[in-house]
């Protein structure tokens, strides 16, 4: 069936206004295929009936049950590997040094959708447990979207996803079977919490944050609103913290609040206060 | 250029097999149990074995065992890649010296990165 334009552009007015996000082109050809379960859950015949609820305000929740059948959650466990293996490498060793008093170090993962990204990093910490004895490791994950925050918060994955990414030693060490799927195991749900939050909004705890993770998130931002993303995002970061983000993405020409770290290619640090001035002349 | 080996009865299978591998770069040999999977491997070892594990007159785990008894210095790489997928069949292909273990189904992504975990891609 064919999508009119009016009806392609409220979807998409709907998406941006709620997350920033823009609908992609591809995407725009699927509407009805990402929008299907969910009309057929509500009883709803055609988009334009969809619409036609929508734009009459008759059942406030379903516009955000649309915005989430909108969003990309594609990810999945160690995503592109490298920056997992960076953080281990130059982020986890200079902040046991930098926090062997308090033994704390706290994690944001930035749009983390079911979950695969924040376990990933749990297991960085599970998998050296002598290393990090004594220590309180914390890992939140937020989305703006409810739906995924409930399955991450479940820690519970079908046989499809629990091996994308995972090596089948790791994967039978930090999951085990049960009827709904395979679960992490309590020793790497302890680290972690999940929460719904809204990256167009205050971050959850600002300045406290030794790493944040904004992967793969940002793409189809438009640059203002990307920007005060960036701006958000920095300050949601402890001083000598770092920002990653997802392959291919950069904060060059994006944000002044924010300068890649000249001895870790792939992570960004907080700009000093005397660089943005100079900037800001240059 | 890695030769990768696919043992399966299902002709399907490794046709799909066949293509994820060739777009990936290998070379690709099929047999169609574990006797004649032995053979090729006689023949010439490839880089890495696909391997199901139910098959007619030989199945997946009676060729990794004799495969790992040869103790060949050029042992390939084996990926169990199959139905079964509980944490017993795990366990024992673990055991039996498999280095990973695909469950079916599982898209190229995953494949690729196994391949990788294993250190053949
Ligand atoms: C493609 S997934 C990336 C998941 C993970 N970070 C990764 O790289 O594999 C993007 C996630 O960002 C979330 N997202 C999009 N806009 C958001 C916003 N404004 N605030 C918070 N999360 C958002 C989506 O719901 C989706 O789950």
């Amino acid at each position: 069936m064919e999508i009119s334009d009016s009806s392609s552009r409220i979807l998409a007015g709907l998406l941006e206004a709620r997350t920033g996000q823009q609908l992609t082109m591809n995407r725009r050809w699927r509407l009805e295929t990402a929008l299907s379960s969910l009309m057929r859950e509500r009883r709803i015949a055609s988009i334009d009936e969809l619409i036609t609820i929508l734009v009459m305000g008759k059942e406030p929740s379903l516009a955000g049950r649309v915005v989430e059948a909108l969003l990309n959650n594609e990810t999945y466990f160690f995503r592109d590997r490298a920056p997992f293996d960076l953080i281990a490498r130059a982020a986890l060793p200079q902040l046991q040094q930098r926090h062997a008093s308090s033994k704390r170090i706290k994690i944001w993962s930035a749009g983390c959708s079911t979950g695969q990204e924040v376990y990933s990093l749990a297991m960085l910490f599970a998998e050296e447990p002598l290393k990090w004895a004594g220590w309180t490791i914390d890992i939140l994950g937020t989305d703006v979207s409810d739906a995924v925050v409930g399955r991450a918060r479940s820690g519970t994955y079908s046989q499809f996803e629990v091996q994308r990414g995972l090596g089948i030693a790791q994967m039978i060490k930090w999951f085990e079977e049960t009827p709904d799927g395979w679960r992490a195991v309590e020793g790497l749900r302890k680290t972690v919490r999940f929460q719904v939050h809204n990256l167009l909004e205050a971050p959850p705890h600002p300045g406290d944050f030794d790493i944040v993770l904004c992967r793969n998130v940002l793409l189809y931002l438009n640059a203002e609103t990307r920007e005060k993303a960036f701006e958000r995002l920095a300050s949601a970061m402890a001083p000598g913290g770092w920002l990653m983000l997802g392959a291919g993405e950069t904060v060059i020409g994006q944000t002044r609040k924010l300068t890649a770290d000249k001895d870790a290619r792939g992570l960004y640090v907080l700009t000093s206060n005397a660089e943005q001035a100079d900037r800001r002349v240059a | 250029m890695k030769t990768c080996l696919i043992v399966d009865d299902s002709k399907v299978i490794r046709k799909v097999a066949r293509h994820i591998l060739e777009t990936l770069e290998f070379s690709v040999e099929e047999a169609g149990d574990g006797k004649e999977a032995l053979e090729r491997c006689e023949h010439a070892m490839p880089d890495v074995v696909l391997l199901d594990w139910n098959m007619p007159v030989m199945s997946g785990m009676e060729f990794l065992k004799l495969l790992r008894q040869r103790g060949h210095s050029d042992q390939p790489k084996v990926v169990f890649c199959t139905t079964e997928n509980d944490m017993a069949h795990i366990r024992a292909a673990l055991e039996a010296g498999a280095d990973e273990y695909v469950m079916k189904p599982f898209d190229r992504e995953t494949l690729h990165i196994k391949l990788q975990l294993v250190g053949v891609a």
